[in-house]
């Protein structure tokens, strides 16, 4: 006999996997349409640092004159973006599920106490089976992000329309940054995810496809899962 | 959480149902992708593309009030360096006193109007955030006869009821389509001035298209023919794999 747990609900197991490519194909149409006026560039005291992007990478992916392809598929899949975001958000409040998302009083520390672990700085035993503090406040920053991609792609998108959205933004070129840098953002994040996600094992991730954990039979009080 | 008893087999089994929906629903995404990018293309845009970006303009113009208002700037704010994007259907030369606007009313029906003409009709100015769909904006400063005046002027009204306008160059290299709202707009001029002078060769001269509330890929530099149809009217970019509407 075997004990599960059951983790993430099918609806959120859903909006996680089809914003996979979704934001995937968002991610690559942005960067097709960023390549048109490549302007943006980390510089200290007037020393270029870094440039968004150095020819040799879009060279290696293949970026140059797909302007009007990045439009077309930024413009189709950014429905689907847009709806899956909201019916993830709407269903997270509807369920409940926010209790286990919003950050609480101890997310702080506890994101703290997290990070030094990670860094094998100080042991750390996560009491939590589905979120731990650092995931609270990282998954519930990825949603304000995506919140503000829409924001800002719609401030892009139709100033003139939502005139009130490019204002809020500070106008229309600072729309467009915030707009790229919420982009560098997710791609951060997906790093970051990915290297948690594998150090979690096997058990840990299996549990976004199937929504359970199985718990190990000799440590029914102690389950070190987490992301 | 919740916790459930199940034999093993049982948890095989549900594991092993998870991940053949979930392999297969990762195959039909590929696939479905490789499919998009296989349809026939129409003006340089896969179907399913284009359908998307025709359906987005059927939204914008249902759900948007066309009349909205692009801000303005005071001209102190307006770009003295004006960028330079683009030179299709500017390549003859041109001379100010031969040149006409041809307004085709009707099959052997079209109108020409000489520049002397249209700058005796009044004249507005605007300051505006000139958008290019390449990303880059610049505040910019232009003059000219607003459209909806010329349109009164001319008596164009029965024409002005068609859906779309049309407008090339005098060699036809250069060509756009403007959905009828947008060529209205209170913004949209005629445009034979900029930053207060007579337009530069390479910025349109004499009259060019502004219209605020389009990417500069509609702004068409040296006007030379101006129809009107309920069909859309080939645009040079269009045809190239953009979106028709291009509006904001």
């Amino acid at each position: 006999m075997k004990t599960i747990v059951k983790k993430h609900p099918l609806a959120i197991r859903w909006f996680h996997w089809i914003n996979f490519p979704v934001l995937a194909c968002m991610i690559w149409s942005g960067l097709l349409i960023y390549w048109a006026n490549d302007v943006y560039k980390i510089t200290v005291g007037g020393k270029l640092l870094f440039k968004f992007f150095p020819e040799s990478f879009y060279k290696a992916l293949n970026v140059p004159f797909r302007l009007a392809e990045g439009m077309s598929w930024h413009f189709a899949m950014m429905w689907i973006f847009a709806v899956n975001g909201l019916l993830y958000v709407l269903y997270t409040f509807l369920s409940g599920q926010w209790r286990y998302l919003l950050p609480n009083r101890r997310s702080m520390k506890e994101a703290w106490q997290v990070l030094l672990h990670d860094l094998r700085i100080r042991r750390f035993e996560q009491p939590f089976l589905k979120y731990n503090g650092a995931q609270r406040i990282a998954y519930t920053t990825i949603l304000v992000m995506g919140v503000g991609s829409l924001i800002t792609g719609l401030a892009i998108y139709k100033p003139v329309q939502f005139g009130f959205l490019t204002w809020l933004c500070g106008g229309y070129e600072w729309a467009r940054l915030e707009h790229f840098a919420l982009t560098i953002g997710y791609v951060l994040f997906f790093l970051v995810h990915i290297v948690q996600v594998a150090k979690a094992g096997w058990n840990n991730f299996q549990s976004i496809i199937t929504g359970f954990e199985v718990k190990k039979p000799a440590a029914d009080t102690k389950t070190t899962d987490k992301h | 959480m919740e916790e459930t008893t199940f034999t093993k087999r049982q948890v095989l089994r549900k594991s092993a149902i998870s991940f053949a929906i979930f392999i297969l629903v990762g195959f039909m995404v590929y696939f479905g992708y490789q499919w998009v990018k296989r349809q026939p293309k129409i003006a340089g845009a896969p179907r399913p593309l284009r359908e998307s970006l025709n359906f987005n303009e059927q939204v914008s113009s249902r759900l948007f009030d066309s009349s909205r208002l692009v801000k303005e700037y005071p001209v102190s704010a307006a770009e003295k360096k004006v960028r330079f994007n683009g030179s299709d259907g500017l390549r003859d030369s041109v001379n100010s006193g031969t040149w006409r606007l041809r307004v085709v009313r009707s099959a052997g029906d079209t109108l020409q109007i000489s520049l002397s003409e249209l700058k005796a009709l009044p004249k507005k100015e605007i300051v505006f955030d000139f958008k290019c769909i390449e990303g880059w904006s610049q505040v910019t400063h232009w003059g000219g006869v607003p459209m909806k005046t010329f349109i009164d002027h001319y008596r164009l009204g029965p024409e002005s009821q068609l859906k779309y306008m049309g407008l090339q160059t005098p060699d036809k290299g250069y060509y756009v389509g403007i959905d009828m709202p947008s060529a209205l707009h209170p913004q949209t001029l005629l445009c034979y001035e900029m930053n207060g002078r007579a337009l530069p060769l390479r910025e349109g001269f004499p009259v060019r298209l502004i219209i605020p509330v389009k990417y500069g890929i509609k702004h068409l530099k040296r006007i030379g023919t101006m129809f009107f149809s309920n069909e859309k009217p080939p645009d040079f970019w269009a045809e190239r794999g953009y979106d028709y509407y291009a509006g904001h």
